[in-house]
């Protein structure tokens, strides 16, 4: 069974096929934005002749991409510190507190996946509009934090609870305050739901669409997903400068993706099983 | 609201008190720790919510001070107009067939990848891929790929398929977004499968071959049956996020040709910011609410049952 016979040869085959149908439309991302506008429309799918940078350069100039990139990252960075501090510490409540109180709250907490947050939504615009945060990332990343709170406390109070709770209790009984208990020992426990943590909202919050379109859209700080939405009603046909501005907007997570996909993926694969 | 205020003990100073303390009722977290946390939650999630659902039963318009209450309007009057009812029809429809066919191909390659093959870590890399990339940018390299006389236009006419216009087509759109939404998410099945199928000991496995029980046999006597919580984890996930689906829909058809691909989602946002109708367009989420839960309640109490059986 363990043995690379004809059989696992032939499966290797297969599966390379699929993927490669698979990986197409990647191929399509990468190649288009190096062509100009005429040859892609001649021949969609050829590949491209030489390395041209036009496209990247229009792309890049016009779609304004270098600031929306600030914006998706101050955006991101922000909110998922602050997913981090509340998330754990909050967690560390409700998996640790005497009796049943945390554990209520925490029910009420992760009831919150389930809730579509469009219609909190609507209410908040109205909010922000009055305290005058329209338009501003404040208010994205307040929201933001918002919607990644519940799978932020899943995690961490699933993790937490699995800590044997003996540790604290021994610093505790040295004399150690609570919160000196959470930072020194528990917090240093907690790095490998950290990392899943930051993975899984990262990419949430820099991928989200909806929240920022509503609220920063016709500003002069829009996020990269909300740009992009933009440009390309822009360019209409232009699908060479499109694609480059594509291929440029969806560079900084491929890389990341590509260079830790091993814990990416074990992220994605674990994280949803608490 | 009392359980946040209660302040833990002041420690009495002996050591040997604070031991005997511990034993009898354990140590306690202080409340205060979730203080940060429930203000977010309540702020941005629980207070805006509720307000919304209100506000579903009014005739809110996003401006006015006072709402006034009207009941069950809003859901009437959404019922009584055809394009709510085919936004409800493509929702369930792409929801089902995302589902299965998400779900089936991320098994195959899941099964395909959980191999000897030498290729398996790379494959699984590039399958995975798509999942963390911005689905409004994986709509427009779709958008390029189904545009007329494009990448997959070209290929269907070597299988004699003329003029495919697979988005503007009000028949065919539909089944362009599905696709759209499974190519980004079959990576995201595939690994909850292979987590799953990972979990099981070689040992059962290697003892069925050496029964005799070819691949096949035990797929389906063995692996099968053991994949109850992946296959849980994952039809709730592609349920729950396709009666949300907003963003592919957005880059690719923007609900068009005229409503073909119009999903509870887009209505909602063409609603409430096109049209300003803002409670109409909450008492929408209210419908997906409702739906998810009762989709996700159902699975749970379905699985629940036979796991007692």
């Amino acid at each position: 069974m363990n043995r690379y016979t004809w059989k696992t040869l032939v499966l290797e085959i297969v599966m390379i096929l699929a993927a490669a149908v698979f990986v197409f439309p990647l191929w399509m991302l990468i190649s288009v934005g190096f062509r100009p506008a005429a040859e892609v429309a001649k021949n969609p799918m050829g590949i491209p002749t030489s390395l041209n940078f036009d496209n990247f350069v229009g792309a890049w100039v016009e779609g304004e991409l270098g600031s929306a990139f600030l914006t998706s990252a101050l955006i991101t960075v922000v909110s998922v510190l602050v997913l981090v501090v509340i998330g754990a510490s909050g967690s560390y409540y409700f998996a640790r507190s005497r009796g049943v109180a945390g554990m209520r709250w925490y029910a009420i907490v992760a009831a919150g996946m389930m809730v579509p947050f469009q219609i909190g939504l609507l209410p908040l615009y109205r909010i922000m509009a009055n305290v005058g945060l329209t338009g501003n990332p404040i208010a994205v990343i307040l929201i933001s934090i918002g919607i990644h709170l519940p799978l932020t406390v899943i995690l961490y109070t699933g993790f937490i609870k699995k800590i044997p709770p003996e540790y604290e209790e021994a610093a505790r009984v040295d004399g150690a305050t609570p919160f000196q208990a959470f930072w020194r020992i528990v917090v240093p426990m907690l790095m490998p739901i950290t990392g899943t943590v930051i993975i899984l909202n990262g990419i949430g919050v820099w991928n989200e669409f909806f929240l920022p379109l509503l609220y920063l859209s016709g500003t002069d700080s829009v996020t990269i997903p909300v740009r992009v939405y933009g440009f390309v009603g822009e360019y209409g046909a232009d699908w060479g400068k499109i694609f480059a501005g594509l291929l440029m907007a969806s560079l900084p997570v491929l890389v990341l993706f590509f260079l830790f996909q091993r814990y990416m993926i074990k992220s994605f694969g674990s994280g949803l099983k608490g | 609201m009392d359980t946040l205020t209660l302040v833990a003990p002041t420690p009495p100073s002996s050591r040997w008190y604070r031991r005997a303390q511990a034993k009898k009722r354990g140590f306690g977290t202080p409340s205060w720790f979730a203080i940060p946390l429930l203000a977010f939650f309540g702020g941005i999630v629980a207070v805006p919510t509720l307000l919304g659902v209100y506000y579903a039963f009014t005739d809110w318009d996003g401006l006015s001070a006072v709402p006034q209450f009207i009941g069950f309007g809003n859901f009437i009057e959404l019922f009584q107009q055809p394009k709510t009812m085919t936004a409800l029809g493509n929702t369930v429809l792409i929801a089902v067939c995302v589902t299965v066919v998400q779900n089936g191909i991320g098994l195959a390659l899941a099964a395909g990848v959980n191999s000897r093959i030498k290729s398996r870590n790379v494959l699984r890399t590039l399958l995975f891929a798509p999942v963390v990339m911005t689905s409004i940018i994986v709509g427009y390299l779709w958008q390029f790929l189904f545009v007329p006389n494009g990448p997959i236009a070209q290929i269907a006419e070597v299988f004699g398929i003329e003029n495919l216009n697979m988005l503007g087509n009000p028949k065919t759109a539909i089944w362009g977004v599905i696709i759209v939404v499974v190519w980004q998410h079959a990576g995201y099945s595939m690994v909850i499968w292979l987590a799953g199928m990972q979990g099981i000991p070689e040992e059962i496995t290697e003892a069925a071959a050496l029964d005799g029980a070819g691949s096949w046999k035990r797929f389906v006597h063995i692996t099968w049956p053991l994949l109850r919580t992946p296959l849980v984890i994952n039809l709730t996930l592609s349920l729950i996020s396709s009666f949300k689906l907003f963003d592919q829909v957005m880059a690719t058809t923007q609900g068009g040709p005229g409503y073909a691909t119009q999903t509870l989602s887009t209505l909602l946002y063409f609603e409430a910011f096109q049209f300003n109708n803002f409670s109409s367009g909450i008492a929408l989420g209210v419908i997906v609410f409702v739906l998810t839960a009762v989709i996700s309640f159902s699975q749970m109490y379905l699985f629940r049952d036979r796991n007692a059986s």
